[in-house]
């Protein structure tokens, strides 16, 4: 249960912010930077109009200044613009592949952990054949199969990423479930999905919470490298791979168009390692 | 008139039997089970709650089979028998009030209005002696004394003819147990509850218990009314229990079969620890039999009862190694 304090360490609210903390904030307040970015593009981005189709064929690939703080790309949009409209397309994947495969690995995770016997089997059987896959072969032949698009990635990705969160969930559930508070649950008469409902998920949530923030910058990882091979968004929309991709023949004249969206995607993925692993050492003290 | 019963019943973990062709049975006055850890009693009681299937043998609800209960039967059941675990902060949902884990009791099967659970959450936690401030608490905002007397009240809510109560004072200081006790003892006496009290704890079961059994790996070695297996024990293992109870300014307890061996496989799963151990112990297993109003699965039960303190045969311990079934250090591989 809680470990006894060192003798000589007291835990100061200020020593804890220098401590494993200081890694969660950061990852927090560069996530938060990210959010911010991608909530207020169309207010914050110096020519919102760059975020789509526009094209300005007289101001293209001009080096980052004061005008452009990062450059124009090819067909002369601004590149920071681009930039914070490709945060919200980044965020929303990374959102909607963590919500669509957590909600489905949690629940199917739940009731395997639960119910133990042959429905854990049939269950954890499915989620091994899925795991079998290399994720990301899998969420290229599926892209390939399907039309490019950023609903495209999403499925893709979420079809590969729910079997961990099926996995981590039934083995938390299945020792939540041998617990007392359960047997004295079934002692009442509970009903079977009562008990999971209100004691076995909320008390197996929280290393899943732990380890879907850790995916986070996976997930952009991944959607980022889908764009970048063409199976993902495409033309005009606003998606960091996608810029990356298009910019790479160009690093050796215009740097520009292909390194500031790289390093988005670098910042981001960092700031959900980051503050998973803050999360995680918080668990586990 | 039997409320709860096990009859030969043999439980299992996989392949590993854990109790052995068990009977026993639980009437409106306290029933005591008595024996150490790894003995199946706790294997035992979750057989009794219907939490686990028996191998074989039955366990019956009135004079129903457990097993075969219909979904009217079945709550009728879990609505009479309720649990009351060893550590109140196992028993209690860690993320739940502690009117919460009362007021889910109240509602499982009655509808309950809203209005009216807080007053019957508060009356519930009164009744155990808590302050129904305490309802807002969460379990690892209260002692364990208070944890464990919301798992009480939780388990009164639905008005239980019978506890099986496991182990319920083995995890609170020496003081918090006597108050919990007196809890219970009240309780069973103002409601007419009958319970089952699974214990290792030899003081408690005389104080709580008319009639007792005693269980070495998972089988029954003696049962029979409370005060005969504590003053005069049939079975070397009973004594060895009683005589290990530590008195205040006694002398030090002189203990019979003081040695840790394992169950032995074959013959008297007792005789490697027993000092009365014979050949014939080695042989034969004991079956349970009648012997002066109790039942004692001992070849040697009336040595054992007539043995003085004094004269208890040597520890066995010396013996082991030359008793050729089993030499524990055979070589492996």
């Amino acid at each position: 249960m809680t470990t006894p304090a060192l003798p000589l360490y007291r835990r100061t609210p200020l020593r804890r912010l220098a401590g494993v903390d200081r890694l969660a904030v950061a990852g927090g307040v560069l996530l938060g930077i990210v959010v911010l970015a991608a909530l207020l593009a169309p207010w914050i981005a110096p020519y919102p109009e760059d975020g789509g189709s526009a094209t300005h064929p007289l101001e293209a690939l001009l080096p980052p200044g004061g005008d452009h703080w990062f450059g124009t790309d090819q067909v002369g949009r601004d590149v920071f613009s681009r930039v914070l409209f490709g945060a919200r397309t980044s965020l929303f994947i990374a959102v909607a592949v963590l919500a669509v495969s957590g909600v489905a690995g949690v629940a199917l995770g739940v009731v395997a952990g639960y119910a133990g016997g042959w429905a854990r089997d049939v269950i954890m059987r499915v989620t091994d054949v899925f795991l079998a896959f290399p994720a990301l072969l899998l969420s290229l032949a599926l892209a390939v199969v399907l039309q490019p698009s950023v609903t495209t990635v999403i499925v893709a990705i979420a079809i590969t990423w729910w079997p961990w969160y099926a996995r981590l969930t039934a083995s938390v559930a299945a020792s939540v479930s041998t617990r007392g508070f359960v047997d004295s649950a079934r002692c009442l008469g509970v009903p079977a999905p009562l008990i999971v409902l209100r004691h076995v998920l909320p008390n197996s949530l929280t290393p899943v919470l732990v380890q879907l923030s850790l995916d986070g910058g996976g997930v952009i990882l991944t959607a980022a490298a889908l764009s970048y091979l063409g199976l993902g968004a495409h033309e005009p929309t606003p998606e960091w791979g996608l810029m990356v991709q298009q910019g790479q023949s160009l690093f050796t004249t215009d740097w520009w168009v292909v390194t500031f969206p790289g390093l988005a995607i670098l910042v981001t993925a960092f700031a959900f390692n980051v503050l998973g692993e803050g999360l995680r050492a918080r668990l586990a003290r | 008139m039997t409320l709860l019963a096990a009859e030969g019943v043999t439980l299992a973990y996989g392949t590993t039997a854990v109790v052995h062709d068990v009977s026993l049975s639980v009437d409106e006055g306290g029933v005591g089970l008595i024996g150490e850890s790894g003995s199946g009693k706790t294997t035992l009681a979750r057989a009794l709650l219907g939490l686990l299937r028996p191998r074989s043998g039955v366990v019956r609800y009135g004079s129903a089979d457990l097993a075969g209960l219909g979904r009217a039967g079945r709550a009728e059941f879990r609505r009479a028998v309720q649990p009351v675990f060893q550590d109140g902060s196992e028993a209690l949902d860690p993320r739940m009030t502690a009117g919460a884990s009362v007021a889910e009791a109240l509602t499982t099967h009655h509808r309950v209005p809203r209005d009216e659970r807080r007053d019957r959450v508060a009356a519930l936690l009164t009744g155990v002696g808590l302050d129904p401030a305490l309802a807002g608490r969460r379990p690892h905002e209260m002692s364990g004394g208070q944890r464990q007397r919301v798992a009480i009240a939780r388990a009164l809510a639905v008005e239980p003819r019978l506890l099986v109560l496991d182990e319920p004072t083995s995890a609170l200081d020496v003081t918090v147990q006597a108050r919990i006790l007196d809890l219970l003892e009240g309780l069973a006496a103002d409601r007419g509850l009958g319970y089952l009290l699974i214990t290792h704890n030899l003081g408690v079961v005389g104080r709580l218990c008319r009639t007792s059994s005693v269980l070495f790996a998972g089988r029954v070695v003696e049962s029979g009314p409370t005060a005969d297996l504590l003053t005069r024990p049939a079975h070397p293992y009973t004594r060895a229990l009683r005589d290990a109870v530590p008195r205040l300014g006694g002398e030090p307890p002189r203990t019979a079969g003081r040695t840790e061996a394992a169950p032995a496989p074959t013959g008297c799963p007792f005789r490697l620890r027993c000092p009365w151990a014979a050949d014939h112990c080695r042989d034969e297993a004991p079956e349970l039999r009648e012997l002066g109003g109790r039942k004692v699965a001992c070849h040697r039960a009336e040595e054992v009862l007539t043995t003085p303190a004094s004269s208890i045969p040597a520890s066995p311990a010396a013996r082991v190694p030359r008793d050729g079934g089993e030499a524990p250090d055979a070589p492996r591989q």
